[in-house]
């Protein structure tokens, strides 16, 4: 492996200088001839009929091209699909039309949509439409949703849209054996992803050619321009999907959106480019939420502390239809990592996946491993608090020990590598445990609340191996892919098919690239995001892109210095297998002296006016890297809290993070990685919180409501790293963008019901708001102030 | 996110933009436009016409004149935050100015707006009303209208539609011995989920203390019963914890997310207790 200087290097984002100084071109910010604007009629109830959409004064109003309604494009266009058909669990999907046409389900859902000649002149006409609706009684929770006689939302689906049932070892003895049961009920908060760049499309349609080209906020334009083929009814090949620089995503822009489908048709229509930008006001709305699970578990242990089994169920909230990849994510990405770090050796756990009246629920920052962390690391701690066991000690007495790997743990999912023990104790002794629970106990003595959490996690990622994706029923593939080509003048340009916004790796791949094939780093460009130019690949998500990508450019590359060596061969007149290639030169074993460059070979290649017999001219190729297995970074994470009592306020002391993502290419882009996914954790742990009212209205439909993190609200992060490569990955890479907030919500929460149990409190639900512990404190007080 | 259509103007002069508004009766006035802009946007106010006071000079001072502190109204929230004079004269004014929104509203905003604009979590208001002071306003005819008579209700304040705000005006006899504010921020918006501010006059048997709530009600207020429960006292801790224990009393407290009635009572006291032991 020609692992050298440039893997490991702690370089800037190469990409952020443009990004940082207004040079980047977003969709928004994609200009054409003749471009005109839309402007969408969003519903205002949460559940009713639509009796009528009369469009007639806004079709009148100065600027407006046209004004459609769900019946004028219902032929046109075939209704959304979910992308993820999880099997064995009686899924059933809700037709959901691009824009609704007889009832609308949630508050938010597009019922009509404005063209005119501005965004102004659109926004105005589409005030000038009157829908008149027909309320219908109203469902939010998920567990009501699910009862038998709720009212069901979707004529031919039942409200529990799918069962599915995660069964292994034999749950019943372990809790017969158990000496500590306990039961507790978990609500993991519904979550706004809130991407600084909310959604766009701009589509352009030459009727003469008949090419479609659309530029759009997505995560995946190879997936996408796949679903727009079959809601726009058109060929693959006449679409072009075009990703240009994304504000982030945090997994709401995997979903394709009825949107997506509707401006290019819009665009098809009117023979006219067509823009939409969404506002943050529809982006609360309109955009897919995260999260939103009612979890009942229950935890059977050995007074030791040894881990037996879990059981429970889940209601999953996937509001008023199944979004793309919605079903996959509280099952397979969830169920899946019930295990944790444990060799626990039974589980049965059931999670009904529920249609409400909100906004569509699909995947968010960690998409269902977070909340399977949270579920786990709290039980723990639950199981320490009830046999009077260091929180510590109970993780330490059920990791799965680092000589047992690959592992399979009891849901079934097989391990790649792990050292637990390691990154807790590195953990630990970064932040001082001992000589912190000396304080806290000091402290506790004077009326104050101290609290140290922990959270040893691991997470499923690098998604994945793509016969793996067709048996839990994601209907694409989940392999890497890139196409590596050499220009005569030894430039490289590395197209891949996953589609980073904002992760890095543009610079980490040139990384790669240049030390797999010799050539500067300033030499190579990876170029992403566009269907025509890029090979198949399945986009940036579940913290897979380096670990795909990677692979398949380490093949590509591969595949150039085969070649490479053939030609060098040719060339200096030796044998094919007496060249060998260090450092961006071909040479004669022992007589380095005797080599050709990489650019050198490359102009000949390219030139081909002297080949070896049976070599094609050229210095390109392309790879698809279908990964082994999935890869399982780990790591601990501790904070120390301190509860004023007086107002409830949470002060975060300190937080320690130690990863495990295997090998590091670029520790600065890894930190930045960590710092963010933290904040994001920390930020469901401590402020964020999407509230609806029993109507389905939004109560936090805005950021003066809605708390998301700022930099005031968050600690200094102290991160460190161990390194454990997954043994199955040519880079012995991980996956790092989901890892900080899968950790950080149950290491604070830890904290926090540490900080307070000397009141007897053992569990509350977040978010640990002020107001929210000042109560609890006071009810545990017993008294007033 | 898009406003509806409006007219705009923008007069060189506070006659100028007198005429405008006694023409235009439905107009709104925009100062910095931090507030006004973001209600527009969502369509929440739809003014037929703006007129923009950011064209008109000497409106922007902080300045002693006699016993008075004196601050054009279109003073700005950085320039009060970072006034010597308002930091040494009346420093509960300079901390209200620090802890209002990010340094792109404070840049922008101005204290002229945020008072007419009467935000019942805004920061001013309590320093204002805790520091007494009086705002000028130019209309049919010039007059001064004292914090204690400024506040009406929510968003709602003493100035007629065709009033402009001119100059605020802060008292410094009896000589200020001290002042303070300090918020609770909302986690989300920035704006005071309860905001104190606390003004110590005198000393020994003469000591007068002064403290003003925000965030708290449908408009800040001065809690008297406190005021007259401190007057004369030493500050310490145990005094003013009993004092404050009257400061949320007949009072019809603010509820939403971040705090419920009992939340807030407790927040009522928590920093008008902060706010007073830093004033005095």
């Amino acid at each position: 492996m020609a692992v050298s200087k440039l893997f490991g290097a702690r370089i800037k984002r190469r990409d952020d200088p443009q990004l940082i100084t207004g040079k980047a071109t977003y969709t928004d910010d994609v200009k054409l001839p003749g471009l005109v604007y839309a402007a969408v009629v969003r519903s205002t109830h949460a559940h009713a009929r639509l009796k009528s959409v009369d469009v007639s004064k806004a079709r009148k109003h100065p600027g407006v091209l046209a004004v459609y309604t769900g019946k004028d494009v219902a032929d046109a266009l075939a209704p959304v699909p979910c992308a993820w058909l999880v099997p064995g669990c009686d899924l059933k999907i809700p037709p959901r039309p691009v824009l609704a046409v007889d009832r609308v389900r949630y508050v938010g859902e597009a019922v009509a949509v404005v063209v005119a000649q501005n965004r102004y002149l659109a926004r105005d006409a589409a005030e000038l439409i009157q829908v008149s609706y027909e309320p219908l009684p109203v469902l939010v929770n998920q567990e009501q949703a699910a009862q038998p006689g709720a009212m069901q939302i979707h004529a031919d689906v039942p409200n529990v849209c799918f069962s599915w049932k995660l069964q292994g070892g034999d749950t019943e003895a372990a809790f017969k054996s158990a000496d500590v049961v306990i039961k507790q009920r978990f609500r993991n908060t519904r979550l706004i992803p809130n991407a600084m760049e909310a959604r766009a499309v701009t589509a352009q349609y030459n009727s003469g050619t008949g090419d479609m080209t659309i530029w759009v906020t997505t995560q995946n334009p190879h997936i996408h321009r796949f679903v727009l083929s079959i809601i726009l009814k058109m060929s693959e090949t006449k679409i072009r999907v075009i990703a240009p620089e994304v504000g982030g995503g945090f997994g709401s822009k995997i979903p394709v959106y009825p949107e997506d489908a509707l401006i290019p048709h819009l665009a098809r229509e009117l023979g006219r480019p067509v823009k939409w930008a969404e506002d943050r006001r529809e982006n609360y709305v309109a955009t897919t939420h995260g999260r939103d699970h009612i979890t009942d578990l229950e935890v059977a242990a050995k007074k030791d502390g040894t881990l037996l089994a879990f059981r429970g169920k889940t209601y999953a909230n996937l509001g008023a239809y199944a979004s793309l990849a919605a079903p996959g994510v509280p099952t397979i990405l969830h169920g899946l990592m019930l295990a944790g770090c444990y060799t626990i050796s039974a589980v049965d756990y059931t999670v009904h996946g529920v249609l409400t009246n909100t906004t569509p629920v699909d995947a968010y920052r960690g998409a269902g491993r977070p909340e399977a962390t949270y579920l786990v690391e709290r039980m723990v701690d639950l199981v320490a608090f009830k046999t009077g066991l260091d929180p510590a000690e109970v993780r330490r007495r059920n990791f799965i020990p680092k000589d047992k790997f690959p592992y399979t743990v009891v849901t079934g999912v097989s391990y790649d590598s792990g050292d637990y023990d390691a990154s807790l104790n590195k953990a630990l002794q970064m932040i001082g445990y001992d000589a912190f629970r000396k304080e806290q106990t000091v402290a506790r003595k004077q009326g104050r609340y101290l609290g140290i959490g922990l959270c040893t996690y691991v997470e499923i990622c690098g998604l994945g191996p793509s016969p793996v994706a067709g048996a839990v029923g994601f209907q694409g593939g989940l392999y890497g892919s890139a196409m590596i080509r050499i220009a005569p003048t030894g430039k490289v340009q590395v197209f891949i098919g996953e589609s980073p916004h904002g992760q890095g790796e543009k610079t980490t791949f040139a990384q790669v690239t240049a030390d797999q094939l010799g050539v500067p780093y300033d030499d190579v460009e990876i170029i992403a995001g566009d269907t025509a130019n890029t090979p198949m690949g399945w986009g940036t998500y579940g913290s897979r892109t380096t670990t795909v990508g990677g692979g398949a450019i380490f093949t590509a590359c591969g595949r150039l210095i085969e070649k490479g060596k053939k030609i060098a061969a040719h060339l200096l007149e030796a044998a094919e297998a007496d060249i060998v290639f260090n450092d961006g030169r071909f040479s004669i074993k022992g007589s380095p002296d005797r080599m050709r460059t990489i650019q050198d070979v490359t102009l000949q290649a390219t030139l081909a006016w002297n080949l070896p017999a049976g070599v094609e001219p050229g210095m390109e190729a392309i790879a698809f890297y279908d990964p082994p297995n999935f890869v399982y970074p780990f790591g601990a994470h501790v904070c120390t809290v301190e509860v004023d009592p007086n107002t409830g306020e949470t002060a975060l002391l300190r937080y320690v993070a130690v990863d495990d993502c295997g090998k590091v290419i670029n520790p600065l882009i890894v930190d930045g990685q960590v710092h963010g996914g933290i904040t994001q954790g920390l930020a469901q742990a401590l402020l964020e919180e999407a509230v609806y009212d029993e109507n389905g209205q939004m109560l936090t439909a805005s950021m003066l409501d809605y708390a998301v993190p700022k930099a005031f609200h968050m600690p200094r992060f102290e991160t460190a790293h161990t390194v454990t490569p997954s043994p199955h990955h040519p880079l012995g890479v991980k996956g790092v963008g989901e890892t900080g907030t899968i950790a950080s919500t149950a290491t604070v929460a830890n904290a926090i019901i540490d900080a307070l149990s000397p009141l007897g409190i053992t569990h509350l639900d977040m978010p640990f708001t002020p107001r929210r512990l000042w109560h609890e404190i006071q009810v545990r007080k017993g008294g007033r102030p | 996110m898009i406003p509806a259509v409006f007219d705009y103007a923008a007069p060189k002069s506070v006659e100028e933009a007198l005429k405008l508004l006694s023409k235009h009766r439905n107009a709104k006035v925009m100062a910095g436009g931090q507030s006004l802009l973001s209600l527009m946007k969502l369509r929440a106010a739809t003014p037929p016409m703006v007129v923009d006071l950011g064209r008109i000079r000497g409106l922007s001072y902080v300045k002693k004149k006699g016993n008075t502190l004196a601050i054009g109204a279109m003073t700005t929230h950085t320039e009060i935050a970072s006034s010597a004079v308002v930091q040494k004269e009346a420093r509960a004014l300079a901390q209200a100015a620090e802890a209002i929104g990010d340094l792109q509203v404070r840049n922008r905003g101005t204290i002229g707006g945020s008072l007419a604009h009467a935000d019942p979590a805004a920061d001013y208001p309590a320093a204002f009303l805790a520091l007494e002071g009086s705002v000028v306003v130019q209309g049919r005819k010039p007059r001064t209208i004292s914090a204690g008579d400024f506040f009406t209700g929510l968003f709602a304040t003493g100035l007629k539609s065709a009033e402009i705000i001119t100059e605020v005006q802060i008292p410094l006899k009896p000589a200020i011995a001290g002042s303070a504010y300090v918020k609770m921020k909302h986690p989300a918006s920035g704006f005071a989920i309860v905001g104190a501010a606390a003004v110590v006059r005198g000393s020994g048997s003469a000591r007068e203390v002064r403290l003003a709530f925000t965030g708290a009600a449908a408009h800040a207020y001065r809690a008297k019963s406190v005021e007259a429960a401190l007057r004369g006292k030493a500050l310490d801790e145990a005094a003013v914890r009993e004092a404050m224990r009257q400061a949320a009393d007949g009072v019809e407290l603010l509820e939403d997310l971040a705090a419920d009635k009992e939340y807030r009572a407790q927040l009522v006291r928590v920093f008008g207790q902060r706010a007073v032991l830093a004033a005095g």
